[in-house]
């Protein structure tokens, strides 16, 4: 399965709604959608990770850079995700210090902190 | 030989492929199904190391993947040939050394995710290449009756 994006804007935040698999060959093309969003502006992000099937290392790669990037301008990028079997590959990496894990889209968005 | 051999041009597109099938002889040879997603991404992980160093080195030989089915156990053995590079060779320029922090960066990321999921996991490496072994208990199939 390959793997989908799509964005919208609620309020000041742009979501990124990401499906299927997240691996060394689809990586590059989230990299891009996160690079663009943030030439065009957007700095606080919200990645909707729901529909995704699978993470690897690849995938965490890029989503780190991106955190990076929106950080630069005082941005922000939090993740959607229930899924145990990511959350999982979150938790061996310590990662979940690193980014703010949020159970619905509607919590990612209001959440300021 | 390996219950199943595997070996792929070092392209990206043809992890998914080796996932796909590491999971379906692991399953075959009695590895727990809770365990499955680990065996998947930690074959994913191993490939794409494998894929990245590769291609870093412009290696047109094929990774090689074994899947090994053994009594209680099962094995997966993820077969590079890129040499490993000498301190301080490597390449030169600002773009260069930066793109090899990134790609460092992911080596050792991908390494932090197999260690974290395999118990039994052996790296190593040497200037012919390098081999990553992983291995998983196996439960043997229920005996159904008649």
């Amino acid at each position: 399965m390959d793997l989908s994006l799509s964005t919208r804007t609620v309020g000041d935040r742009t979501v990124v709604e990401v499906g299927g698999e997240i691996d060394v060959y689809t990586a590059p093309k989230l990299r891009e959608q996160l690079v663009e969003l943030v030439n065009d502006g957007s700095f606080h992000l919200v990645v909707d990770m729901e529909g995704v099937d699978f993470l690897d290392s690849t995938g965490l790669g890029v989503l780190v850079g991106g955190l990076k990037r929106v950080r630069a301008h005082e941005g922000s990028l939090r993740l959607v995700c229930n899924q145990e079997r990511i959350l999982k590959i979150f938790r061996i990496t310590s990662l979940t210090k690193v980014f703010p894990i949020h159970t619905s889209v509607e919590e990612a968005v209001a959440a300021t902190d | 030989m390996a219950t199943v051999e595997l070996r792929f041009s070092a392209l990206p597109e043809h992890v998914r492929t080796a996932r796909l099938v590491a999971a379906a002889v692991a399953r075959r040879a009695g590895v727990d199904e809770a365990v499955l997603d680990e065996v998947r991404l930690a074959v994913g992980e191993a490939c794409s190391r494998a894929v990245g160093l590769h291609r870093s080195v412009g290696i047109t030989a094929p990774v090689k993947v074994a899947l090994i089915e053994e009594e209680k156990q099962f094995s997966i053995e993820v077969g590079d040939e890129a040499p490993r590079a000498v301190p301080g060779a490597g390449p030169s320029g600002d773009g260069g050394e930066a793109e090899a922090e990134a790609e460092a960066e992911e080596d050792e990321m991908g390494l932090a995710v197999i260690s974290g999921l395999v118990d039994d996991v052996e790296v190593s490496s040497g200037e012919h290449g390098g081999l990553i072994r992983m291995t998983w208990p196996t439960t043997p199939p229920a005996v159904v009756l008649p």
